[in-house]
């Protein structure tokens, strides 16, 4: 890796002015991405300003219907959550499905949704459940969070401090993992809530998005069946050699099914 | 011996506490005062003419001590590599050996390949001075799909080898072959794809270098598994360094699958360079280095043909296969395609005609070597898929067509019409075990089961031979060997009776400092913790020829055991001196020497020390010392065999398929530490599924980049996805080595591709899917049932 000078701020205004005063300054939280761009010298930071001490970012919380999980809350956490298991079981099962135990102790929630890559699990969870991401300034509703291939609503030196899940009625997320990475090849995350019946699909597209005609369907009839003939166009959809978007397309149908079968257990 | 230690016994392995610990000595780890460290600039392109390389940008960064390039090594007169085993082509001519410069002097031939080499004070300068070095590439057209490489107007990878053909080889006759298949009731013909696979060893190579000026003597440590062969490469070929003035060391090396046997571009800059940076240089590849450069393995483009009789029995076998290469002959590279793969077509049947023909490419993809198996597991999947595919046609179950067909447990040694001659064996018994482990009576209800919850399970046998235990020097000389395969071994005792047991064999992970202590344990009765293996220097071994092909124990194993029999001839006359009696009445039994019939005894320790303080010793017709070595060269090759049962479920929307049993039934010879051995099998196994499941080097078709270069796409095996194997063993005895072993580094690997395809395979039959390539990933598979249900549509 280039060198690049290390920080570590103890709390969000600190990492915040630092990021600020150095154009060419990178936040880090887990360093799950972050570190492996840097090795293979695919970014080249001036700065480096650690997360890790900022206490306030860490822990969950239950706040009335909500679970807010801090931008620093590592997966292992998420997924060992006594409060997360008992509110919102699916998103401690996806958290305990990211990557492998070295992975789920070093990453955390915020560089995950932050980063945005398509083959993330977590962006499932956040507009299945329609959640609410908060930063430092302002919050955003998972809706208008992510943009697209690796996009997202953040500015430039803007951190997610938090992240509020409403509980849900029921909700299952099920995932083909790409075989190599095990990252989402493709992933659903299927949500009855307050607001309604979501469908999220990470892994297949360049950004998680959501199946409006699934959606639809559940809302008048909760069960696998009331999906099983609806088909996804593969157009646009990822094609790499694990898997085409043919395949791809398919595995939607076939995860939103199995998800809306496990939600109903 | 004690059953705790001695053959046959669960011995711990010795080395696993400081592996374990993290206190084991690779290359990377050694403190080397005033190291330099290289970099080296490898090729973006998969074919391209260098018109140009400026290093001046490069040379005045911060902490660079020298740049090299192809040139500098032309300049300095110094030789390719070179390939070690001379194929002769079915004319008799010589294969055609294009020139393999260290590195690229005006042509790169595969992304990967060696462009320039950078010594700086740190990692870090180095790699940044390489981004500094302009290279002018006059990019080409590459010739990369193996299917299109020897075609007409496919492009040349080298000007020596017309139309990319390295050799068209061929074995058996095919007047006989033609004529038994005009005579066929049924004849079951396959076409198949080998995929090509990466050896992702633990450790990724590394080497370090060191000059001495004041004696011209060069140290080159480096994670080979053969340093002799290294040295003796580099020496006579390569580098002119004289034997006497390399040293080179391989200490403790994190695994290598074949892919550390042979002489790579790294190393030997890494050891040419010491002299002339005058510091030394330490270099260890990235895991994106080792995924561009180290040999890959398998990647046969195969058609098989079986003729058989109306009842199943075999009448001829006739396989054409185009192995690649890769851009380079790598050291051993010929002789996996022949001799290591059509050899061995008979496996474990009568099969009495067989004919090859092996067309070895050149592309322009990184070289092709021996990796794990190299060559039998290519001949085993060959053999062992067209025998279940033609059991399916003819509706034979795979079992029975395979009994039909053994060779009987009578007929040893058994003469196979592709050159071998197996020694030992005794096939149906493991065949009726494994299917008892397995229970494949009750497969067709758990099969009914499965379908109940929507999955299709299959069964799948693989039943191998294979030839290990490298080499009878003769029979391989005669086929084009450039080195002899015998074995050393050296055991020195210590005046206070511990010793020290040099070999030449190279222990990577496969425990030999176990094994090789439990077997002077039993046969010198001395403590295990008194005993210590030393490997992997030539300075201290005597010449020997490493570890591959399942040869340590079988070979090196045999070295040893020949060592001690001179101990203990030595130690007698001591004995006898020592104890007034007549060395004929002298009897060793359990560490110690007795005079028959007395209660007269001396323990070997005593006799050593005696040996060593000879001031009451036999003079006259006996030398000081407890010091004996032995060479070994085996009679033949050895041949474990077995069958393993695979079963497995897919789920036919997902296409994802888990291994639900495992079982491998396997003739191993004589056994000297079981749970050394399980962990082999268990190896072997994960690699060889590995293969069939998950494992391919893809690269794209038309610019040669390798797509599948990191852990994000090259899909290695990992435990959750295996069960608990079962696993057993049937011996027979090796007739033809001391301890009457067999090899068990290979097996696991040569046999369980076919296992899992046939249980694939057997799996999809009820949907209408007919051939499934490997890897059979999820994608693969859900396309293959795809393609079945549109055809059946049409
Ligand atoms: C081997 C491996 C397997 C993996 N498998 C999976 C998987 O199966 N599923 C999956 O979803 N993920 C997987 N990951 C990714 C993992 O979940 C990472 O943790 C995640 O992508 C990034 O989180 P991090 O905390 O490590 O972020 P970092 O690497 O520290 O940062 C990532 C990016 O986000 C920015 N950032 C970090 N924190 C914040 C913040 N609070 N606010 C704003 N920006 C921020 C950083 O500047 C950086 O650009 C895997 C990773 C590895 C290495």
């Amino acid at each position: 890796m280039y060198d690049f000078a290390y920080h570590r701020p103890k709390s969000v205004a600190d990492a915040v002015s630092l990021l600020k005063s150095k154009p060419e300054a990178r936040a880090m939280s887990g360093g799950m991405t972050l570190i492996p761009t840097l090795k293979q010298r695919l970014a080249r930071p001036s700065d480096v300003v650690d997360l890790g001490g900022v206490k306030e970012l860490a822990g969950i919380k239950v706040e009335g219907n909500n679970v807010v999980v801090g931008g620093m809350t590592r997966h292992a956490d998420v997924a060992g959550s006594a409060e997360v298991k008992a509110a919102i079981p699916a998103l401690a099962y996806l958290a305990g499905h990211i990557g492998d135990p070295q992975v789920r102790n070093r990453g955390t929630i915020g560089g995950s949704v932050a980063n945005n890559d398509p083959a993330a699990d977590y962006p499932g969870a956040v507009v299945a459940l329609n959640a609410t991401v908060t930063t430092n300034t302002r919050k955003i509703t998972a809706d208008d969070f992510f943009k697209g291939l690796f996009e997202t609503a953040l500015a430039d030196g803007e951190l997610i401090t938090s992240i509020s899940f409403p509980k849900a009625e029921k909700a299952a997320y099920v995932k083909v993992p790409n075989p190599a990475s095990r990252y989402a090849m493709v992933g659903v995350f299927v949500a009855k809530t307050a607001a309604g019946v979501r469908v999220a699909v990470t892994g297949a597209g360049a950004c998680v998005f959501r199946v409006k005609a699934m959606e639809d369907a559940l809302a008048k009839n909760f069960s696998s069946a009331a999906i099983k003939d609806i088909k996804i166009p593969f157009e646009g959809l990822n094609s790499d050699i694990h898997g085409s978007s043919e395949y791809r397309a398919h595995l939607v149908g076939v995860m939103a099914r199995r998800a809306v079968d496990a939600a109903n257990k | 011996m004690t059953a705790a230690t001695g053959i046959g016994a669960r011995v711990l392995r010795t080395e696993d506490k400081r592996f374990l610990t993290g206190t084991g000595r690779y290359v990377d780890d050694l403190p080397l005062a005033r190291a330099t460290y290289a970099y080296f600039l490898r090729s973006p392109h998969a074919h391209a003419r260098i018109k140009s390389i400026d290093v001046s940008a490069a040379a005045k960064m911060p902490g660079v001590v020298n740049i090299f390039t192809g040139k500098d090594l032309v300049d300095a007169k110094v030789g390719g590599l070179i390939c070690g085993w001379t194929v002769k082509d079915k004319h008799g001519q010589p294969h055609k050996a294009p020139a393999h410069p260290v590195m690229a002097v005006d042509t790169v031939r595969y992304v990967g390949d060696t462009v320039a080499m950078i010594v700086a004070n740190s990692h870090d300068e180095a790699k940044d001075a390489a981004e500094a070095i302009k290279v002018d590439y006059d990019v080409k057209p590459a010739t990369i799909d193996l299917a299109k490489a020897l075609d007409k107007g496919a492009t040349e990878v080298h000007p020596e080898a017309p139309g990319n053909l390295i050799y068209d080889w061929e074995i058996g006759v095919k007047a006989d072959v033609d004529a038994a298949f005009a005579k066929a009731a049924h004849v079951t013909k396959l076409d198949l794809v080998n995929n090509r696979l990466i050896p992702n060893a633990m450790e990724p190579r590394a080497a370090a270098a060191e000059y001495d000026k004041g004696t011209g003597h060069y140290t080159l440590w480096s994670t080979s598994q053969n340093p002799h062969v290294l040295r003796l490469i580099l020496s006579a070929f390569v580098l002119g360094i004289p034997e006497h003035k390399l040293r080179v060391i391989a200490p403790d090396v994190g695994g290598g699958f074949g892919s550390k046997i042979f002489c790579y571009a790294d190393e030997t800059m890494v050891c040419w360079a010491a002299s002339r940076v005058g510091r030394p240089i330490k270099w260890t590849a990235e895991r994106s280095e080792s995924f561009q450069t180290d040999c890959h393995g398998r990647d046969h483009v195969t058609h098989a043909e079986l003729a058989l009789d109306k009842d199943g029995k075999f009448l001829a076998l006739k396989v054409e296969t185009i192995a690649n290469m890769g851009a380079y002959l790598s050291t051993f590279s010929t002789a996996v395609p022949t001799y290591l793969y059509a050899t061995l077509l008979a496996g474990q049947y009568t099969t009495p005609l067989i004919y090859a023909n092996v067309k070895a490419a050149v592309t322009h993809t990184a070289p092709v070597d021996a990796y794990r198996g190299a060559g039998r597991p290519e001949a085993t999947f060959v053999i062992e898929t067209i025998v279940s595919k033609a059991a399916a046609e003819m509706k034979i179950d795979p079992a029975e067509l395979r009994r039909k067909n053994f060779i009987p447990s009578t007929a040893f040694p058994y003469q196979t019409p592709v050159a071998l001659q197996y020694d030992s064996g005794n096939y149906p018994p493991i065949i009726d075990e494994a299917m008892k482990i397995a229970d494949y009576k009750g497969f067709e209800a758990r099969r009914a089961e499965a379908k109940s919850r929507g999955m299709l399970r299959g069964i799948g046998f693989s039943s191998y031979i294979e030839a290990c235990g490298l080499a009878p020097s003769q029979v391989v000389g005669s086929l084009g060997a450039g080195v002899g395969q015998w074995e050393s071994a050296q055991i020195k005792f210590n005046p206070t009776g511990n010793v020290q047991v040099m070999t030449g064999a190279h222990s990577h992970g496969q425990g030999h400092e176990t094994t090789f202590a439990q077997l002077i344990h039993d046969k010198l009765g001395v403590p295990m913790d008194q005993i210590e293996i030393v490997h992997g220097d030539t300075a201290t071994t005597p010449f020997g020829m490493g570890t591959y092909g399942s040869r340590s124990l079988a070979v090196g194993g045999s070295a040893i055991v020949k060592a001690t029999e001179k101990i203990i001839a030595k130690g007698k006359k001591v004995a006898a001196h020592l104890m007034e009696a007549s060395v004929a009445d002298v009897e060793f039994e359990n560490g110690t020497f007795k005079v028959a019939g007395t209660d007269k005894s001396v323990p070997l320790a005593q006799v050593v020390f005696a040996a060593y303080v000879p001031h009451n010793y036999p003079h006259a017709d006996t030398e000081p010392g407890m010091d004996e070595n032995a060479f070994y060269d085996p009679a033949n090759f050895v041949y474990p065999a077995g069958t393993q049962i695979c079963e497995l479920e897919i789920d036919p929307e997902t296409g994802t398929t888990e291994i639900v049993a495992f079982t491998a039934i396997d003739d191993f010879g004589n056994i000297i530490n079981p749970m050394i051995v399980e962990g082999q099998v268990h190896g072997g196994i994960v690699q060889g599924v590995g293969q069939a499941l998950m494992e391919g080097a893809v690269y794209d078709k038309s610019t040669g980049q390798l797509i599948s270069g990191s852990y994000m796409d090259y899909t290695m095996p990992r435990a959750d996805n295996f069960p608990s194997f079962k696993h057993g063993n049937k011996h027979t005895p090796c007739p033809h080595n001391p301890q009457g072993v067999k090899g068990c580094g290979e097996a696991g690997a040569i046999a369980s591709p076919a296992a899992v395809m046939n249980a694939v395979h057997n799996a999809l039959a009820p949907v209408g899917v007919k051939h499934v390539e490997m890897p059979a990933t999820p994608l693969n598979v859900w396309q293959s049932i795809k393609g079945a249900q549109r055809q059946a549509a049409e």
